[in-house]
């Protein structure tokens, strides 16, 4: 655990049940590890301390793998608490949960030395002559069982081993009481009596008796905090679409995008809005191009694969000159490539797929808060330029939970309703000394020409031609659109000295790792800084200027380095800038960054 | 940004000149020239408001309809007009949805989106301009070419089973299906205004001969040309022996048997039923989860959600 005051973490020399005295008491940081099986119940403690932790104003950032088979087989729920800022799930535990042999078996290498493992002795039996953890064996098992009575078997011991945490780190009882209740009440009364019988029981199982201390997180005021909301990203995306106004949808489900769709199915017609799951991925983005041409600003989304689908579609939107707004939940690629894996892979697909001069507007979102913001962006962008938006988040932001300052939502939600105002006469939909403004359909057209849109290259009318000079001014004024835009972005903030040794460039989800390592870097001595950026393309101006007061630029994404040797956003801004200071580091593990694997690539 | 629709300055009569945009780039003797001319009477006849008119269509020469009606419309991909009308036709209760394609971009590369279409009984009306070829593209084998029919991709004939329009439609759900031939411009006419009254997904497969690819392919349904054009009669429930061997449209049994019928087949009412429509099914689950919410605007809805997760 990161301590305030520095301690030695010499191996434990106490066998069974080592006493943990090396720890301090007051923490302001803590990684722990569930490991399990999926059907344990883990995801749902780790979800519980999340939110717990949302709700004592501590930063929370959590961290979550589920297996890609459906039921059953290994699971972990890592969850960090911080009372600071929290940037990365953390590269080791501090404290290890197993469950069963396997899960200590695979993740006991995961455990800092110094490290606390929690098992369960009825089912695990470690090597205690391994003296760099401190041992606390509990038969969580038996123990559930026994708590609950015969008919419940061991479910409920997820919950017994949220109780035992709760004492061990001195978490709110009655808070996290609350959460169960409301949790479980819902459904049925009975489940919450019995998830709390779980969570007495292993609340005041004497841990005193394995663990000689007891933790704390130091408490942090924040002055005028506001309140925290714990969500995941794809709650954030689905929350961000409804606050931007964005009311109608199509989508066809596929890991890890779905569960934006299955929210926004189920939330959207209280707005008065429809999402749609369609047949496939072409009709998805029909459809929502078919929502925004009737006036109402679309989404569709989908993951890699689907997205592959969509593409024509979208060069039409980019053609006809229609608002949408396009989210991939990035995972590994190609194919069906690593469907619950993390990959910055499809950026080059953001950007350049589809056929023809086409030029895109991508953003990428940071963080799971950033997720919600993003989105409110992309719809202003879509909106004012009239052009489709790629919005890019990948699977680590789509499952991980964080608490976030609440947003100030009366002064973000956006209400959007069709412009069916009459267009007086003269009215072009294809205007070249105006960015397209659509007249949806409903619009009374004052000269009587209504207007038909169209993916052929078209006359300002929207008539179709062929005229060489037409399609040159045609092509200029979609692309001169983006660079307007491109002029109006601000820069990316500086993290670290604004000029130095190395700077690190990220995109997407990447930030925390990065924001971490470089912070870790500069404690060490080392002239290292950080841009992120939200705009991945168009790339806002001035970057250039940035780059200038770096000896190198160092950009990192979970890529491959391609056979050119540099990844994805790295040959963008190489093709942008020209500069060969522009170097890069990429990994394809399908995992995210440990910020150790950031610190070592720059270190080399 | 307005909410409601505003009055147009003063309503118009919709006559064919106002809905005439520009010329039709068709060869000349093509078909598609009848079924626009019946879609323009249709207008004319029916006032519908100007600018609530919504002409759709993916790609091909028959999809290069909307181009020449002057109406709020797009020209889309090959294909995929099905999924795009739907999405105006679910937003926009106050539009009158129409969506013209060929035989390729119905049946072939937007087949499965029919199917879905038809399947969501979504309220729209399709004309499927069918001339058993690839006309846009220069002859190419469709997916109702004859067997045997010569084409650049099949040159020795074409070989595979063509799709049973009418059985297609029926097995995917569609409420309303006619057939026609643009010969017959009245009866068609008829049929798409038939059509545009139904409630639902309602289908005209209509015959459009390719003058240019494919002039004869239904001469056997014209009788200016010594075929025959049998019309399928309806029952007018009269009690009457010879209503015994009428067609009941509501009968989706014998709209099998009648769309057995060897090639041309039948023309007429296929098959019509009322059904629940995506539209209304949605919105009466949309109505269903607003009164739960007690008519809270947008932002105290969002800010109840965010509340519980606090
Ligand atoms: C994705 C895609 N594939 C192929 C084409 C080329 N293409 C244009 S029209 C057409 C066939 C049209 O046939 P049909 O729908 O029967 O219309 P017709 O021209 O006969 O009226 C094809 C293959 C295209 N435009 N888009
Ligand atoms: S090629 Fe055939 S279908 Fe196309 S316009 Fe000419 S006659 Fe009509
Ligand atoms: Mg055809």
């Amino acid at each position: 655990m990161n301590t305030p005051q520095t301690t030695s973490s010499s191996p434990v020399p106490t066998p069974v049940a080592g006493r943990a005295d090396l720890r301090p008491q007051h923490i302001h940081d803590a990684v722990i590890r569930l490991a399990g099986n999926s059907q344990d119940g883990i995801q749902s403690v780790g979800g519980f301390l999340a939110r717990l932790a949302g709700r004592s104003a501590q930063d929370v950032m959590t961290y979550m793998t589920i297996p890609s088979t459906i039921s059953g087989g290994p699971s972990i729920f890592q969850v960090r608490i911080g009372s600071g800022e929290v940037l990365s799930a953390g590269d080791e535990a501090d404290f290890l949960v197993a469950f069963h042999q396997h899960s200590y078996d695979t993740h006991i290498r995961a455990l800092k030395e110094g490290g606390v493992l929690l098992y369960d002795s009825d089912n695990v039996q470690p090597n205690l002559d391994d003296k760099r953890f401190v041992y606390v064996g509990v038969q969580i098992t038996s123990l559930t069982i026994e708590a609950l009575g015969g008919t419940a078997k061991d479910k409920g011991k997820n919950i017994f081993v949220l109780g035992l945490l709760a004492a061990i780190f001195n978490f709110d009882a009655e808070k996290l009481k609350t959460l169960i209740r409301e949790r479980f009440g819902k459904k049925d009364a009975s489940l919450a009596d019995t998830a709390l019988i779980a969570f007495q029981a292993g609340y005041s199982y004497p841990v005193d008796n394995l663990l000689a201390d007891r933790y704390h997180f130091e408490k942090v005021h924040k002055e005028g905090a506001r309140a925290q909301i714990t969500m995941d990203g794809n709650q954030a995306i689905a929350f961000g679409l409804i606050a931007a106004g964005v009311r109608y949808g199509a989508a066809y489900p596929i890991t890890p995008w779905t569960s934006v769709m299955e929210i926004l199915r189920a939330e959207l017609p209280k707005y008065g809005g429809l999402f749609v799951q369609t047949e496939d991925e072409l009709a998805a983005v029909s459809m929502a191009l078919g929502f925004s041409y009737s006036g109402n600003l679309a989404v569709t989304g989908s993951s890699g694969p689907g997205i592959s689908l969509k593409t024509e579609a979208i060069g039409w939107a980019t053609m006809a000159e229609i608002p949408l707004l396009v989210v991939n939940v990035q995972r590994g690629g190609p194919s069906t490539g690593l469907p619950t894996n993390v990959e910055q892979s499809d950026l080059y697909q953001a950007i350049y797929s589809g056929h023809g001069d086409s030029p895109r507007v991508v953003l990428a979102a940071a963080s799971v808060e950033d997720c919600f913001y993003v989105v409110l962006e992309a719809a202003r962008i879509a909106r004012k330029y009239s052009t489709p938006v790629f919005i890019l988040s990948d699977s680590s932001l789509s499952t991980r939970i964080e608490a976030f300052d609440e947003p100030d939502l009366k002064n973000l939600v956006q209400i959007s309703k069709p412009d069916l105002t009459p267009r007086p006469e003269g009215f072009k939909p294809y205007p070249l000394d105006k960015i397209t403004q659509h007249a949806p359909p409903g619009t009374p057209m004052l000269d009587g020409k209504y207007p038909v849109l169209t993916g052929l290259e078209h006359d300002e009318t929207g008539h179709p031609t062929g005229n060489p000079a037409l399609h040159m001014k045609m092509t200029a004024k979609r692309r001169e659109k983006l660079q307007k835009l491109a002029a109006e972005l601000p820069l990316p903030e500086i993290h670290g000295d604004p000029e130095g040794d190395t700077l690190l460039v990220g995109w997407g989800s990447t930030f925390g790792p990065i924001r971490e390592a470089v912070n870790r870097l500069r404690k060490a001595g080392s002239s290292v800084s950080a841009i992120h950026l939200r705009h991945v393309h168009p790339l806002p101006d001035g970057l250039d200027a940035i780059f200038a007061r770096f000896r190198r630029v160092i950009v990192v994404e979970l890529n491959d380095s391609g056979l050119y040797g540099f990844g994805q956003l790295a040959t963008v801004l190489r093709a942008r800038y020209c500069d060969p200071k522009i170097q890069s580091l990429t990994k394809t593990d399908g995992l995210s960054f440990l910020v150790r694997e950031i610190v070592d690539g720059v270190s080399k | 940004m307005s909410t409601s629709t505003p009055l147009a300055a003063e309503p118009v009569k919709l006559t064919k000149s106002a809905l005439t945009a520009e010329r039709p780039t068709w060869c000349p003797g093509c078909g598609d020239y009848s079924v626009l001319a019946a879609y323009y009477k249709i207008l004319e006849k029916r006032q519908l408001p100007h600018e609530k008119i919504v002409t759709l269509a993916g790609i091909g020469c028959s999809s290069r309809f909307p181009y020449f009606v002057n109406s709020h419309g797009a020209h889309y991909i090959h294909g995929r007009s099905i999924p795009l009308a739907t999405g105006v036709s679910l937003a926009r209760p106050d539009l009158n949805v129409f969506v013209f394609g060929g035989d390729g971009d119905g049946f072939s590369i937007g087949g499965n989106h029919l199917e879905h279409g038809a399947r969501k009984n979504v309220n729209l009306t399709y004309v499927i301009m069918d001339n058993s070829v690839y006309g846009m593209t220069k002859k190419q084998t469709s997916p109702t070419s004859p067997v045997g029919f010569k084409t650049k991709t099949d040159p020795t004939g074409s070989m595979d089973r063509p799709v049973n329009a009418v059985k297609k439609l029926l097995s995917a759900g569609a409420t309303f299906i006619a057939r026609a031939h643009a010969s017959q411009i009245n009866h068609m006419t008829q049929m798409i205004e038939r059509a545009m009254d139904h409630e639902g997904f309602s289908v005209v497969h209509v015959l459009s001969d390719c003058s240019e690819f494919f002039p004869d392919a239904y001469t056997s349904a014209n009788p200016r040309k010594g075929g025959e054009y049998k019309i399928i009669e309806e029952k007018l429930w009269d009690q009457t022996p010879e209503d015994e061997l009428r067609h009941d449209f509501t009968d989706e049994t014998a709209a099998y048997r009648l769309a057995d019928h060897p090639f041309p087949g039948l023309f007429g009412v296929f098959y019509q039923v009322e059904r629940a429509t995506k539209n209304d099914l949605e919105d009466m689950w949309i109505d269903s989860v607003r009164t739960k919410m007690a008519h809270c605007s947008d932002l105290e809805i969002l800010q109840q959600t965010f509340d519980r997760m606090k």
